[in-house]
């Protein structure tokens, strides 16, 4: 029970050549700069694009096998929920979510009560009779999750689903999207409800984004796409801490701190504590992350006097020191509760006035506006 | 917006009002309604609306699944078939009338078939005129359709697939609803283009009163007989037009 892509295509002078699997339940972040082939990609497992060699198979049924069979859209079980929640215009919300489950032959009385289920599950059961025009982003994107889900597909496929969702909006449905793509069978087995078609178990997922918190937050394991090839991959935490090369040390690289979470930031494990801002599903007392980009991190002498008002300050010994474009990234011993250690964007010259080489004592500065703290995958 | 502008837009004006009251002035009040009665009027007047009404029928079962293939099929044909399609809008009517005549008249190949096999001849009878009508009218109901379509695009298609709605579904339930506003507006040019025709059914259907003569043939007819009363039967099809534009209004007229 898992999804399998084996995928090649040309188009004019971009190739794609991908391989991967997405076992049963899991979720899979295809993460990478535009153009990287990441919509080619969506295209060709929706069943959009014909490939020119492919493989697709998904719980052991194939859905591509590049040439000669390609088995058309609705019929391939997997659903999609694209950056635009593409609500059909004329019906209303649940008229919308039931659009699923009529297609595929259920009673309209019954397909209107799954639909209803499901705007509930997606916290949106007041938005039942709205029409799209009168909706928000943030609740028509609300609709949209429950009219994926509702069509009952084995696979579903998230094109940056939260890119269009202004910032107040994205919070909120990441965290719906963390609950409807990340519950285990066991922890809701007691609530079989009514439009249930595939158990969430066994339901997995491919999110395609650009942005590493999207990755953190939903995904397992992560892929990293560069102009068409798979660069890196991993469990989705280890390769955004300690990105293998400087591709994705460019676009992915993060600090991230385990801990728990608390009202203004985090308690790592070391006992130290992070300053930072909670996102909005995050909740005191639970598995946490404190995440923050390594140009967040200001570096400063060894017993530097404490000015100012960075709250998180870190004495640490530098590791490493590596060219990343116009960047020097200092990475410091593991230290700070975080197991990599920090890792720091400083210019040359910053580098050569501090006088940095490896085994130099720093301090570290974070403000706690910089650190985002998000609940843990 | 500069001035000067107002000098053209004010002749443009004169020139479509201007004719429209002369014909008001010219017009014979007290016999109007004696004149309108007639029967010769009566018979072009039901003929019109029944003939405008059954082409703007099939326009509509013929020109949307035309529009939805124009628009969604792919491939060198297509461009080439577009461009066949929009001919009737810049080819004289009388020459499609001459051109129907010669597909379906007695010496044409299909008049000879329809003849021959069935015993049907098909110039000058009132099915002659839905279809001079219907070949006149079409175009302009798959230019808009496919405007729509194409401005739409395809992406609400798409995601009722992936919700496991089959092609014919997708058509019926996504497609067409998302088309009615263009399909209302493209329906009324159509009616009204045929409602308007007289070129190619005067050369593919004749003018047999109370069979082929609609009211632009008893216009034209009256014309050289009795010019009252073909002022009188004009004023008439410039109310059906405002009532068409008044009732239906299609979104061109709007902005």
């Amino acid at each position: 029970m898992s999804l399998h892509v084996d995928v090649a295509v040309t188009r004019g002078r971009f190739t794609l050549d991908v391989t991967f699997d997405v076992p049963a339940g899991s979720v899979l972040a295809v993460l990478g700069p535009n153009g990287s082939g990441k919509s080619t990609l969506l295209q060709c497992l929706a069943g959009l694009l014909v490939p020119d060699s492919a493989a697709v198979t998904l719980d052991g049924r194939t859905l591509t096998r590049a040439p000669g069979v390609q088995v058309p859209v609705h019929d391939r079980g997997i659903g999609l929920l694209a950056q635009d929640p593409l609500l059909l215009p004329h019906l209303t919300a649940v008229e919308n979510v039931a659009f699923g489950p009529r297609s595929q032959g259920v009673r309209p009385s019954r397909a209107r009560a799954q639909a209803r289920e499901w705007l509930r599950r997606a916290d949106a059961a007041e938005l039942t009779g709205r029409r799209p025009a009168q909706l928000s982003g943030g609740q028509a994107q609300r609709v949209a999750i429950a009219r994926a889900l509702a069509g009952g597909p084995r696979a579903l496929l998230l094109d940056e689903p939260l890119s269009a969702l202004d910032v107040d909006a994205a919070p909120a449905i990441r965290g719906l999207l963390r609950r409807v793509l990340r519950r285990t069978q066991s922890a809701h087995s007691g609530e079989s409800g009514d439009g249930e078609v595939v158990p969430d178990g066994e339901r997995c997922a491919v999110l395609v984004t650009h942005d590493p918190l999207d990755v953190l937050a939903l995904a397992d394991d992560v892929v990293v796409l560069d102009a068409g090839r798979i660069a890196e991959r991993g469990p989705a935490k280890e390769v955004l801490a300690a990105p293998r090369t400087a591709f994705t040390a460019r676009i992915a690289g993060l600090n991230l701190v385990p801990g728990v979470a608390a009202a203004d930031g985090l308690h790592a494990p070391n006992g130290r504590f992070v300053a930072g801002v909670p996102s909005g599903d995050c909740l005191p007392g639970e598995p946490a992350v404190a995440v923050f980009a390594p140009g967040a991190v200001a570096v400063h002498p060894a017993g530097a006097p404490h000015t100012g008002s960075p709250r998180n300050v870190v004495d640490a010994r530098v590791a490493s020191l590596e060219p990343h474009g116009a960047v020097i990234r200092l990475r410091t011993a593991g230290d700070g509760g975080a197991e990599t250690g920090i890792a720091a964007d400083l210019t040359p010259a910053s580098v050569a006035e501090l006088g940095l080489e490896p085994g130099s004592a720093v301090r570290l500065e974070v403000k706690a506006a910089s650190v985002a703290v998000h609940p843990a995958a | 917006m500069p001035w000067v502008l107002w000098i053209p837009a004010g002749l443009a004006l004169a020139l479509v009002v201007l004719p429209v009251a002369g014909l008001l002035v010219r017009t014979d009040y007290a016999r109007l309604p004696a004149l309108l009665t007639s029967d010769a009027a009566l018979s072009a007047l039901r003929l019109s609306l029944v003939t405008a009404l059954a082409s703007t029928i099939a326009c509509v079962v013929l020109g949307v699944p035309l529009a939805v293939v124009l628009a969604r099929a792919r491939g060198r044909g297509v461009r080439l078939v577009r461009a066949v399609v929009l001919l009737p809008l810049v080819l004289p009517p009388v020459v499609g009338g001459l051109a129907l005549l010669f597909l379906l008249g007695r010496n044409g190949f299909l008049g000879y078939l329809l003849d021959v096999v069935a015993g049907v001849s098909v110039p000058f009878t009132t099915t002659a005129v839905v279809i001079a009508q219907t070949f006149v009218a079409m175009p302009f109901l798959v230019v808009s359709l496919e405007g729509a379509l194409r401005s739409g695009g395809q992406r609400y298609e798409l995601v009722a697939a992936t919700l496991g709605a089959r092609p014919w579904t997708v058509f019926r339930r996504v497609t067409v609803p998302l088309l009615l506003p263009a399909l209302g507006s493209g329906a009324v040019l159509s009616f009204a283009r045929a409602l308007g025709e007289f070129g190619a059914t005067i050369t593919f259907a004749g003018s047999l009163e109370g069979v082929t003569r609609t009211l632009p043939l008893e216009v034209y007819a009256q014309a050289q007989a009795d010019v009252d009363s073909a002022v009188a039967l004009a004023l008439l099809l410039i109310v059906v037009a405002v009532v068409v534009i008044a009732v239906a209004r299609p979104k061109a007229f709007d902005r």
